[in-house]
Formats: structure tokens, C-alpha cells, sequence
């Protein structure tokens, strides 16, 4: 292995940064991954866009609104391995459970006729990204190299999963590791 | 003296007249992985999990007679690189949100995805809407979580003596509908103790106010696979 640093970008999209916090968990263990590994752009780090070379792309949440779809289009373009991570990631998760409701409905609930609102009204502004009518797995949009399940995946698929990847390793999850839930 | 035999991944399995390859392989401590397969019950066939090539061709373990003969393969890439599609097109076809089912950590569904190192759903969603029938007072229905694997249609005709679910419709059509005049499970002859409100591999039939009885992290599959956790339990009912 070279000397340079293996890029790693991250981003929430319709996620609850839970995935976030669990790479957190890294604890003391971000000391010896930060020897090989530089962040680009996160929420971590506050960079606005990807450098063109970033080597991995982890994304947590699924894709809710129009500017879910361009951020992933630009971590697609940028990164060389995208990774799914968590359920949300996966399959839509948690938010994707409006998907039976009609967004119509699920605005008048939130914003109109729901139980406290004040002043109804449907936010409406042109900095707002619009929603999607369905909530949708990154799979659905791009192409995913990689999927780490989990809500969250535990500290312990990130270290295994990364240090897999940075020894030129095939990753793979043991059995305790995979879990759904 | 006992001595026909199959052969399965190349190992000689003994057989009696009369069992499936499914009932040979069980009893010998091989898993064939399976979904709508309880031995308890009539054979169904119809979740296609257990698939094994037997003399080069696709049969279901669960249905196929044991015979002299029989060469078969089970744990191939080939297998179960299917069983694993086959296994998304279950997961994208209903609605399958583990963190926040009742069932996760105890689900056949999800311990066989795990088994067969399934970590994403490949296929594009369906998202489709299904119902929720909350109607009885002890049991319920998620729609968006049945497999028709048919489990609890047999479980009540052949255990509680019922005729409580069935499956109507055929093809992406089907579903399970339950046999009273509302069509909801309260007004139905369903009762908490029966087989049938208990034998639901996935979290679709679930007995309220006990979901969470047993903590996440100490379910049956938290920390077992489910071939293991399968020898244990149809290994021995075979043998009563």
C-alpha cells in the first residue's frame, strides 16, 4: 500500500444519522483508521462536494426528495466504490413506510389538517428540494458495490468492512455481524 | 435391515419408502434450506427454497421422493445463488422492514436471507399496498409480511381442525384472505392457542401484547444459524 490516503466521503440522505453516530462508535479505533484514511465531503468534515478521486462513498438513508437523487449522482460519479449503509440505505426503511400513503395525504396530515398545526399552510419555497412521491433504495438510482445492513450497522461491520478494503481484501461480514434489524 | 441410500453433495444418506428427500436429508443432519416446509405438515412445494438438482434436474426437496439412485447436489453456488433471488423477489414483493417488525431476530424469512448471505434486495420495490387486519382481539394480520407460504392455511385445517385462512387469487394476485363474512379475523373461529396463529414463518400472523417479551439481541437468530437452529427442531420431530 502506497502512502496516500484512501478518500472517504459520507452522507445522511433520507436518514437519521444513527449510521453516522454508530461509525462514531469507531471510538479510539478513528485514531488508527485516520492514519489511512482522509475524509472528503461529510458531515464530518463540512466539504460541500466530492473531490472527483474519492475512493470510497458511504451513504446512509434512502432517496426521499430531488436533491437526495443529485447528491447521489455525485458521490456515484466521484467514487470509486459506493457503499449502501444501513436499511434505510437498502431498502427505504423507516421513511419508505409512507410509500402506501399518497403524498398528497401525508402533507394535509403533516402541514394542514394535523393535530396542533398552526398557520396550515404546505411549504412551498424554491429552496425546499421537492419530494419524491415514493421513498426509494439507492439501488433503484445507482448502481451499489457494496451493502452494509443494519439499523445501524454496528461500529464493528465499519471497522471490519474498511479494514478489509484497505488490505486489498474482498470484504466480508461474519455472521454476527449481519443483521437486519 | 435398512440399507437404500440417496447421495447428496457426496455423501451416502440413508432412506426409508415413502420419504422425500427433504425427510432423508433432515434426519441425516443435512439443511436444505426451506421457507413454506414444516414437517408437521403437508408438504406444499411452493416456495421453491429447497430446490436441489437430483440427476441434474431441478426438484423440490420437500415434495420429491427419495430414491434409489439419486445423485443430488444441494450446497452449489449455482443453488444457492437462486435460493438467494429468490429470496429478494420475496423481500421486494411485500413489505419487509426489519427494525421495525415484532418478529425480527425469530423470522424464517430474514434468518434464511442471512444464511444465504443475502445483504441487499437487488430488485426494485414494489411497495404495494397492503392491509393491516387488527380486528381480533389476540391475534394479528400484517399483509405486507405473509410469503403465502401457506403454513397457517394448513396449520388450521390439518391441526385445529378449522378452515380459517386461505389463499385467494393467483400469481401476483394471491393473497391470504381469512374465512369469515367481514373477511376480518375477529370474525373468524381463530383463537390465540391454535397451531395456526403461532406456525407463521415471518411476522405476518403475530399474537399481540408479546412481541417484545424476548429482547433484540437475544432472538433465536441473533446469534444461531438457521441450519442449526432447523437440525434441531425438524431433526427431532422426524424421529418421534
Amino acid at each position: 500500500m502506497t502512502n496516500k490516503k484512501v478518500k472517504v466521503a459520507t452522507v445522511s440522505l433520507a436518514g437519521c444519522f444513527g449510521c453516522h453516530m454508530s461509525f462514531l462508535d469507531l471510538d479510539e479505533r478513528l485514531v488508527d483508521l485516520i492514519e489511512h484514511i482522509e475524509f472528503d465531503r461529510s458531515p464530518l468534515t463540512d466539504i460541500e462536494h466530492c473531490s472527483p478521486d474519492c475512493d470510497i462513498g458511504l451513504i446512509e438513508g434512502g432517496v426521499c426528495n430531488s436533491e437526495n437523487v443529485h447528491v447521489l449522482r455525485e458521490f456515484r460519479k466521484n467514487c470509486k466504490i459506493l457503499v449502501a449503509v444501513g436499511a434505510c440505505a437498502i431498502n427505504g426503511g423507516l421513511p419508505a413506510m409512507r410509500n402506501h400513503i399518497s403524498l398528497e395525504d401525508c402533507l394535509n396530515e403533516a402541514y394542514i389538517s394535523g393535530i396542533g398545526v398552526e398557520n396550515p399552510q404546505i411549504p412551498n419555497d424554491v429552496e425546499l428540494p421537492l419530494l419524491l412521491d415514493k421513498v426509494h433504495p439507492l439501488h433503484e438510482v445507482v448502481k451499489i458495490d457494496y451493502f452494509l445492513p443494519g439499523c445501524p450497522p454496528s461500529a464493528d461491520v465499519f471497522w471490519k468492512f474498511l479494514t478489509d478494503l484497505l488490505a486489498g481484501r474482498e470484504p466480508s461480514l461474519d455472521y454476527e455481524l449481519v443483521h437486519f434489524d | 435391515m435398512n440399507n437404500k441410500s440417496i447421495v447428496i453433495d457426496g455423501k451416502n444418506v440413508p432412506f426409508e419408502d415413502g420419504q422425500t428427500i427433504m425427510q432423508a436429508a433432515t434426519a441425516a443432519g443435512i439443511y436444505i434450506p426451506h421457507l413454506c416446509h414444516n414437517p408437521g405438515f403437508t408438504p406444499h412445494g411452493s416456495c421453491k427454497l429447497c430446490t436441489v438438482k437430483v440427476n441434474g434436474r431441478n426438484c423440490s426437496a420437500c415434495t420429491f421422493p427419495a430414491s434409489e439412485g439419486q445423485n443430488i447436489t444441494n450446497v452449489t453456488k449455482e443453488l444457492n445463488d437462486d435460493r438467494e433471488k429468490i429470496t429478494q423477489m420475496l423481500f421486494v414483493e411485500g413489505n419487509h422492514f426489519c427494525p421495525s417488525c415484532e418478529k425480527t431476530g425469530n423470522c424464517n424469512l430474514q434468518a434464511v436471507a442471512y444464511h444465504l448471505g443475502m445483504t441487499d434486495n437487488h430488485f426494485p420495490h414494489f411497495f404495494e399496498n397492503r392491509e393491516v387486519d387488527a380486528s381480533h382481539p389476540d391475534v394479528m394480520i400484517d399483509h405486507n409480511r405473509c410469503i403465502f407460504c401457506t403454513l397457517c392455511v394448513r396449520a388450521s385445517q390439518e391441526v385445529d381442525g378449522k378452515n380459517v385462512f386461505a389463499i385467494s387469487g393467483r400469481g401476483i394476485d394471491k393473497r391470504l384472505v381469512v374465512n369469515s363474512e367481514s373477511g376480518l379475523l375477529k370474525d373468524s373461529d381463530l383463537e390465540a392457542t391454535d397451531c395456526a396463529a403461532h406456525i407463521c414463518p415471518t411476522g405476518a400472523i403475530l399474537i399481540k401484547r408479546t412481541g417484545y417479551k424476548v429482547p433484540i439481541g437475544q432472538r433465536i437468530f441473533d446469534h444461531s444459524q438457521i441450519d442449526t437452529v432447523t437440525l434441531a427442531n425438524e431433526g427431532a420431530s422426524h424421529d418421534e
